[in-house]
Parts: C-alpha cells; sequence; structure tokens
C-alpha cells in the first residue's frame, strides 16, 4: 500500500489539524480533494492567460480556446469516446443527465413507454425521470436490489421489454459501493432497442471507464469527485443522438445564424454549450486527468480496493456494526453503529478530525428499502493511506464507548 | 486520541432526554399538527399541539432522528406547555439567539426558565447540528402558525 504515499503530499489541504487533530478526510465520495497540480493549472489560466473562448482574434484568447478544447480531447482520451463531438461540457453530473432527461427522454417517450431504473439511484439519477415519465405519459419501473445490494442480470432481462426506451443506472452506487454490470446491462438493453444513461459520478474518478467497451449511449460525471474542480462535469454521448437532440440553453457560443425570428445552432458538442463555457472549470479537470493519469487508474483503482477491503475487515471486528453492501465493491463503506445515530457518530469523528458522512446521501428511496432513515458513509481515495483506517476504526470503538456510557 | 471536548456538547441532560423523551407520543382528540425533516440528513419530527384560548395546554411528538434533535424537542414539549402562544414564540426566538451563540438579551424570562434546555448551549459550537437542534421549535412555530390563521 506504499506505492501511493506519495500522492499524499501531491494535496496541501490535507496537511492541517481539524479540532486539534491532524484531518483524516474520508468523505471524497462527496467531493474529493485537489492536488497543487489542479491548483496551479486553474491559477495560472487566470494569472496568464484569462481570456474568453471562440471569439475575437487576439492572442490570449487562442490560448484560453486551445486549454478549454485541449481539456475536451484529455476528457475524450481519458473515457475513450471516439470523438471530441460527443463529449460536452457540463455543470457537473446532475446537469448532464438532466440534458438526457429534457432533450432526448421528453422528445423520444410517449404514453406507454418505461424507463427503467434500480433503486440504489443517486436523486440525480432519479428525479430527472420522474419529471420526464409525468411530462410524457411514460411509467418508471424498477429493478429490485438483492439481499447483498447488487442487481441481478436476470432481473433485467425478465422486467426489459420492446417498452422500455431508456436504461438509466449509477455505474457505482453512491451509497453500497456496487459496480453495476453496466457492459451487460447494455448489451440487454440494446436487444431490446433500448438506451442506456449511466450516472458515471462515482466510477470514473476511480477506475479505467472506456465508453466504447461498456457501448453504453450515455454517460455522465463531476470533475470535483475526481481530484478536479467543483462546477464542471461531462455529458458523453453517442453522436447518433445527440445529432437529432434539441439544445436544452439557449444564447452566446451555441449558434450558428441567428435571424429575426428563427436560428440554427453550432455543430456538437458546442451546441449544448450555450453560454461562456466553464473556462477554468474545464482546464482544471484536463490538470484532474493528467494527475490520475500520472498516478495511474489501475494503481488507484488497486489501492482503493486494498483499503476498502482493509477497512472491512477492521470494521467487522465491532459490535453491533451493519454495513450495507456488497463485499466486492468500490471503496466506500456505509454502516450504522447500533444505539449511536450517524449525526452523533460524525460529529465525535469529527471531534478528533475524522470527516464522515452522515445522512441520506441523496438516495431516500434507497434508505427506505434499506429500512434506515440515515446511514454513516467513509469513502477512500488515492490519497487515504491504512492509518487512516486505523484512525477512523479506532474512533468508531471511542465512539461506541464514549455513548454507550452517556446512554 | 480522545473525545474531551465532545462533552460540551453531550451532556448528561441532552442524553436522558434522548434515551428517556418526554412527552413523546399522540395527543388524544383535538389538535393540530406538524411535520417538519431536515432534507439533508432524515431527521423527521411530527409535532402535535393542543392550543386554547391562546394557551399550549398540550404537547407531544414523534419521529426519528439523531441525539440533539429528538432531546430538543423533548426538552421544548416540557417547557411550552402551559405558555401562552405569544411566550412560546418568544422562547423559540431566545432559542435560535442562543443556537447563534447570540447574547439573550432582552427577553423577559432568564435562561433558568427555559429549563433543562439550557444543556444545549453546547451546539452554538457545533454548526453543524444548529438545525438538528432548532427543528422541533420550527415545528412549534409552524404549528402556531396555523393555529392563528
Ligand atoms: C452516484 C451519484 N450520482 C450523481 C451525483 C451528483 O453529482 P453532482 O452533484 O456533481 O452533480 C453524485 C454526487 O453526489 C453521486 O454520488
Amino acid at each position: 500500500m506504499a506505492i501511493l504515499d506519495h500522492v499524499r503530499r501531491d494535496f496541501p489541504i490535507l496537511d492541517q489539524h481539524v479540532n486539534d487533530h491532524p484531518l483524516v478526510y474520508l468523505d471524497s465520495s462527496a467531493t474529493s480533494q485537489k492536488p497543487q497540480q489542479v491548483i496551479d493549472a486553474v491559477d495560472n489560466y487566470y494569472k496568464q492567460y484569462n481570456s474568453n473562448v471562440h471569439r475575437g482574434v487576439h492572442t490570449l484568447g487562442s490560448y484560453a480556446t486551445d486549454g478549454y478544447e485541449g481539456a475536451r480531447k484529455k476528457v475524450k482520451d481519458f473515457i475513450n469516446a471516439p470523438s471530441t463531438k460527443e463529449v460536452i461540457f457540463t455543470r457537473g453530473t446532475t446537469t448532464a443527465l438532466n440534458t438526457v432527461a429534457y432533450s432526448y427522454a421528453r422528445a423520444n417517450l410517449s404514453e406507454g413507454d418505461e424507463i427503467l431504473l434500480t433503486k440504489m439511484e443517486h436523486h440525480s439519477n432519479l428525479i430527472p425521470w420522474q419529471q420526464a415519465a409525468k411530462a410524457t405519459g411514460a411509467t418508471l419501473t424498477y429493478l429490485p436490489l438483492q439481499e447483498d445490494g447488487t442487481i441481478s442480470l436476470s432481473d433485467v432481462e425478465s422486467m426489459i421489454s420492446d417498452k422500455t426506451k431508456i436504461v438509466a443506472m449509477a455505474h457505482v452506487s453512491n451509497v453500497l459501493g456496487t459496480i453495476n454490470p453496466i457492459k451487460e446491462v447494455t448489451e440487454i438493453a440494446h436487444r431490446y432497442g433500448a438506451v442506456t444513461v449511466v450516472d458515471g459520478a462515482q466510477s470514473v474518478p476511480h477506475m479505467r471507464v472506456d465508453v466504447q467497451d461498456l457501448d453504453v449511449d450515455f454517460y455522465a460525471f463531476s470533475a470535483h469527485k475526481m481530484v478536479g474542480p467543483t462546477g464542471i462535469g461531462v455529458l458523453y454521448g453517442k453522436q447518433s443522438f445527440l445529432n437529432d437532440m434539441e439544445p436544452v440553453e439557449f444564447g452566446g457560443e451555441m449558434i450558428d445564424f441567428v435571424n429575426l425570428y428563427d436560428s440554427t445552432w453550432k455543430e456538437l458538442p458546442w451546441k449544448f454549450e450555450g453560454g461562456t463555457p466553464i473556462i477554468a472549470g474545464a482546464i482544471g479537470l484536463g490538470a484532474a486527468i493528467d494527475y490520475l493519469e500520472s498516478v495511474g487508474m489501475a494503481q488507484i483503482e488497486k489501492h482503493e480496493h486494498e483499503l476498502v477491503q482493509y477497512a472491512l475487515e477492521q470494521m467487522n471486528t465491532i459490535d453491533g456494526i451493519t454495513i450495507y453492501g456488497p463485499q466486492e465493491r468500490a471503496g466506500l463503506v456505509t454502516f450504522n453503529l447500533d444505539d449511536v445515530h450517524p449525526h452523533d457518530l460524525a460529529t465525535a469523528l469529527d471531534s478528533i478530525g475524522v470527516a464522515v458522512r452522515a445522512g441520506h446521501h441523496c438516495a431516500q428511496p434507497l434508505m427506505k428499502e434499506l429500512n434506515v432513515v440515515a446511514t454513516a458513509r467513509a469513502s477512500f481515495y488515492l490519497y487515504n493511506t491504512k492509518q487512516d483506517v486505523d484512525v477512523f476504526v479506532e474512533g468508531l470503538k471511542k465512539a461506541k464507548e464514549f455513548f454507550g456510557d452517556v446512554f | 486520541m480522545s473525545f474531551n471536548n465532545l462533552d460540551t456538547l453531550y451532556r448528561q441532560v441532552i442524553m436522558d432526554h434522548y434515551k428517556n423523551p418526554r412527552n413523546r407520543g399522540q395527543i388524544e382528540g383535538d389538535h393540530l399538527s406538524v411535520e417538519l425533516n431536515n432534507p439533508t440528513c432524515g431527521d423527521r419530527i411530527d409535532l402535535q399541539l393542543k392550543v386554547d384560548d391562546g394557551v399550549v395546554q398540550d404537547a407531544k411528538f414523534e419521529g426519528e432522528g439523531c441525539s440533539i434533535s429528538l432531546s430538543s424537542a423533548s426538552m421544548m414539549t416540557q417547557v411550552i406547555i402551559g405558555q401562552n402562544v405569544e411566550d412560546a414564540l418568544k422562547m423559540s426566538q431566545m432559542f435560535s439567539d442562543m443556537m447563534l451563540g447570540e447574547e439573550m438579551e432582552g427577553y423577559e424570562f432568564n435562561l433558568d426558565e427555559l429549563g433543562d434546555i439550557q444543556a444545549l448551549q453546547g451546539v452554538a459550537k457545533f454548526p453543524a447540528r444548529i438545525k438538528c437542534a432548532t427543528l422541533a421549535w420550527k415545528a412549534m412555530e409552524q404549528g402556531v402558525e396555523k393555529e392563528e390563521s
């Protein structure tokens, strides 16, 4: 596990004390920390070549355009998209999924059609479909969750039909850590003529994602969860669909010809990027991708796997702990400790510098399914160490004692 | 590693109210009720009030949440029963000041009259938890407004 120890030094924020204890940041699934390299890239843009893109002929303008479009190329290579035309910059995963729900779903669904979802979706990959269903008369159907927090392909086979037009699901669950079999699901969906829309918010930061290999039709993710800045994310979509889709936002940057009563749109991907784009954000995302590639996605995945398996092992030694989700999982553990409410637990851990998430994790239907109102979650990333896990597990034991005593 | 400074938050009284909530349950007969939740964390309170002649005759609550939100609800019901609506609202304002760590001046009651609620003063130092403590009070304010309209 020593392989990644050096990366910690790249993250200045980790070198601090919180409540008089060294910070142990275990909330990367909510948002990741940023390495100096990303901070510098954004900083340099503002200090050296801040300008609008695709406008004017001056020198700084072309540097900015190169930076912005260069980042698109990096994203294309990172997820192995066939073309930069298929890489649309959005505000994040939420905006990307909403774009598909607005532009694709509303135009292609009608009464009687079905959207197939799972019960582990983040609200971002749930509410846009509820709204699209209400607008078109389509209905939502849900794949059941198995005992261990996974979905089964035989359920996909039995629930999908010719009526299914969209299959939407997370690649990795932000609560259970479940890694869904996207390639297999997509193969089934395509057999029935349905498109797949995948929420990659928790996968792209942590594993190698190849959209061509998966053959997905739409794929969404956020930069801030992959050591990049907030406020930018990506919608990947196959050209064959994007070409026919109407933009969701209209204005500058996305137009070709504008007349008094009618206008035409730029070609892909720009027709979906109305207004001055997220230039600094894209440049930061490009730097984040360079950073992750320099460490190596395979290394990162291996490191997190070791950490999470170690954490599971250690946590399982605590009496009265309930862990949700499968054994084989991405780098996060959602859990509850008997008789200690997750908020109280999170406050206790925070008092010794350990940052974890408590609450419903933007997945209220899943919380109902698990029969809990709230849970705590520890999530790991490339900069976490085995020692972080030790401090966290020690904290859990102390918290159990503390609340056991005061009760 | 120790939880020393946690003692300022989790006082004995708070834990007692959490473990043995007062006025937990349902009011029989005529009453009004308000259900509020804290959407970011899943805390939920269902507060029932019986208000007659401008006086809170009874208050009970149900719900789920952390020690801070449930103990605050328990303590609040204790102190508002028997108060007239106007005073109950003033107490709510006072509680809100207390949570913001502001001076609680200009109120005709003093802290002692808020009873066990004083124990929640420590929450002011844990900004992330203030919403937990004020949930029941917000429900009370909404209930009373309902009654008045
Ligand atoms: C699985 C999943 N989907 C979607 C999102 C939403 O991402 P964003 O808030 O960056 O749009 C998140 C982030 O919390 C997530 O974990």
